[in-house]
């Protein structure tokens, strides 16, 4: 018998690309994605159930579908698009209903995959250049979602301290660049002047969006256990990445720099204050550990950042590179559920 | 590497163009700048050097003894004595091996620079790291590199000049137990004459406080020159001596050392160091001319 997958927000971008790879897998018979709002990209055999912004319905569907693996992708880490309220009931209240349901005792999940970010680490000056996934951070948590990250990812320790025939795996992705996904990072990177806070030429860490997929497409078919950091090679100070955009930058004042960029919201450029601290003294991490396990990343910090470039070139010519996308509930139970659809075996 | 499935295979999702996951990664191209993961530029020091070396040359006169005890291959934690208000020694001893041995020095220092603006960003260009046990293990273990510390730290160059060439406590000894860690020597070196080209003469502890500074030094410097006398240094003879390195007998990599350990081993480099100093001090028949 194959593996049953449950992926928490299927309907990012990137959850829906994460589900098309594992559909990809012929080891895995059923593939589930919970979200609060439907797909955005086609998918084939990814059965779409839709939850409330707490998953409370986790508990039943994980007794009802006797999933084995549950790839958690719904953790907030950017906090421009959404409250602080938000944050909270979906990160902390959700990963909570996530593990009672995964503990309970007519559970099946053997295995817990949670994308978490390097937030965790913070940002601050007494960091040390690069972080490894022992290293503790520097200062406390002060943003809502950095501290509800740290909590969920303390909640996660003990979990798979109490439950030790279920592996967890926590991935803490940097920042991540990609097509598919705006962060206030890759909108602050397609302005004509890059906002940057004078003094500060801070080495900034990418890992591009494929890799991140692969990541953990390769983390749930290894059976990895522990914490891993995601990240590209190496990093680039934020006035070459701004070079290899072409863009020119923005100065912003190093005092009172949140007064500083308050208009920029205005203008729909949201920099929350863990991207102004990361514009301030930049992160590292260590991705050595993962390379270590075996697995190879297509692209190093330097290599995410041309990439993401062209693309953005690319789509400033043409627009929409793919065909847009609607999910219709109708359209596919048609295709999924009925006697008139010919199956191969 | 374990055996992964492959999952390399596309499947067309309808794309206009073969936009997405390329078969190999597109090499790096050559970068548009030389900042290396530590933010040191080498261009940077070239320029450093360029300016540096006519003051190093003929204003300290700057003059080494036992240069050779340096190793040119592999790592080292060097350390030495630190003094002035704005100190001379750690671009000296940097400039020094960097011309002598052809040999990076990366400098570990107070992460206060870190939150300064302009001056952060200049000071990792030329070469100074935030000091931080991961950083020195990963130069020292990973790297191989020479990685420069002063154990008194800011309360070395924030002594005043009436307690000139009395060496501070040494933190904890964590650079005893970074270097045991790392499997490197450490080497002790001594500076005479780094205590004449800015010493302090009183020290304004409110408004250190006020401003989040370990010290605001009054200088003999500002008293003579106003302003100018932030920068400008007395022409004192520089003079550097390098003591044997000192090896530990104990396995690298472990998780913990014994703090008595630790201690002792860093309190007998402090007194070679001092009694050094005292040598160099009785052998000095000039501040300016050594």
């Amino acid at each position: 018998m194959g593996r049953r997958v449950l992926i928490t927000g299927l309907s990012s971008f990137w959850g829906g690309r994460l589900a098309q790879a594992f559909e990809r897998d012929t080891s895995i018979d059923v593939i589930v994605g919970l979200d609060t709002g439907e797909p955005l990209v086609a998918l084939e055999r990814t059965e779409f159930v839709r939850t409330d912004e707490n998953y409370s319905i986790l508990a039943r569907l994980v007794r009802a579908t006797q999933v084995d693996t549950v790839v958690h992708a719904a953790l907030v880490v950017d906090s421009s698009t959404t409250s602080d309220r938000h944050i909270h009931e979906n990160n902390v209240i959700g990963t909570m209903n996530l593990l009672a349901a995964a503990a309970n005792e007519d559970s099946h999940v053997r295995s817990l995959v949670v994308k978490s970010s390097t937030l965790v680490y913070g940002c601050s000056g007494s960091d040390p250049t690069w972080f490894r996934e022992t290293t503790p951070r520097s200062a406390a948590p002060r943003t809502r979602v950095e501290r509800s990250l740290v909590e969920v990812e303390s909640y996660l320790r003990s979990f798979a301290e109490e439950n030790r025939d279920i592996n967890v795996a926590v991935l803490r992705c940097a920042n991540v660049l990609g097509d598919d996904l705006v962060t206030a990072l890759s909108k602050a990177l397609s302005l004509p002047l890059t906002p940057t806070i004078a003094g500060f030429d801070p080495q900034i860490q990418f890992v591009e969006q494929d890799d991140v997929i692969r990541a953990i497409e390769f983390v749930v078919t290894n059976g990895l256990v522990g914490v891993y950091n995601l990240a590209g090679d190496g990093r680039l100070p934020w006035s070459e990445i701004r070079a290899i955009a072409g863009r020119r930058p923005l100065l912003l004042s190093p005092v009172l720099t949140a007064l500083a960029v308050a208009p920029l919201t205005r203008l729909g450029l949201e920099l929350p204050p863990e991207t102004l601290e990361l514009l301030r003294y930049g992160r590292g991490v260590d991705n050595f550990k993962l390379k270590n396990n075996g697995f190879t990343y297509r692209y190093s910090t330097a290599g995410a950042v041309r990439h993401f470039v062209e693309n953005q070139r690319l789509l400033g010519v043409v627009g929409e590179t793919e065909p847009s996308y609607h999910y219709q509930g109708d359209v596919e139970t048609f295709f999924r559920h009925s006697p008139a659809i010919v199956r191969t075996p | 590497m374990p055996p992964g499935r492959v999952t390399e295979q596309p499947k067309s999702t309808g794309a206009l163009l073969p936009l997405r996951r390329p078969t190999t990664a597109p090499p790096d191209e050559p970068r548009l700048q030389d900042v290396d993961e530590w933010g040191r530029s080498e261009r940077t020091r070239a320029l450093v050097r360029r300016l540096y070396g006519p003051i190093y040359r003929r204003w300290f006169r700057v003059e080494w003894e036992g240069l050779e005890k340096i190793p040119l291959h592999g790592g080292a934690l060097l350390v030495a004595n630190h003094a002035g208000a704005i100190p001379a020694d750690a671009p000296t001893i940097m400039h020094g091996i960097e011309e002598e041995l052809g040999r990076p020095v990366y400098g570990l220092a107070d992460n206060l620079f870190r939150s300064m603006p302009v001056a952060g960003t200049a000071w990792a260009r030329g070469g100074g790291v935030p000091a931080h046990p991961d950083n020195a293990y990963r130069l020292l273990r990973d790297q191989q590199q020479l990685v420069l510390v002063f154990p008194e730290g800011t309360k070395g160059t924030g002594k005043l000049f009436s307690e000139r060439y009395r060496l501070r406590r040494f933190g904890r000894g964590g650079f005893v137990e970074i270097a045991m860690r790392a499997g490197v020597p450490v080497v002790p070196i001594t500076v005479v004459g780094s205590e004449e080209v800015m010493p302090i003469l009183a020290k304004a502890p409110q408004l250190s406080r006020l401003l989040g500074v370990p010290y605001v030094p009054i200088t003999a410097n500002m008293l003579l020159l106003g302003p100018l006398g932030l920068f400008g240094y007395f022409p004192a003879k520089l003079k550097l001596r390098v003591l044997d390195p000192v090896t530990f007998d104990v396995n690298p990599d472990q998780d913990r050392y014994p703090r008595s350990r630790v201690f002792e081993e860093a309190e007998a480099i402090r007194q070679r160091m001092q009694s050094s100093l005292y040598d160099m001090l009785r052998h000095r028949r000039s501040v300016w001319f050594g």
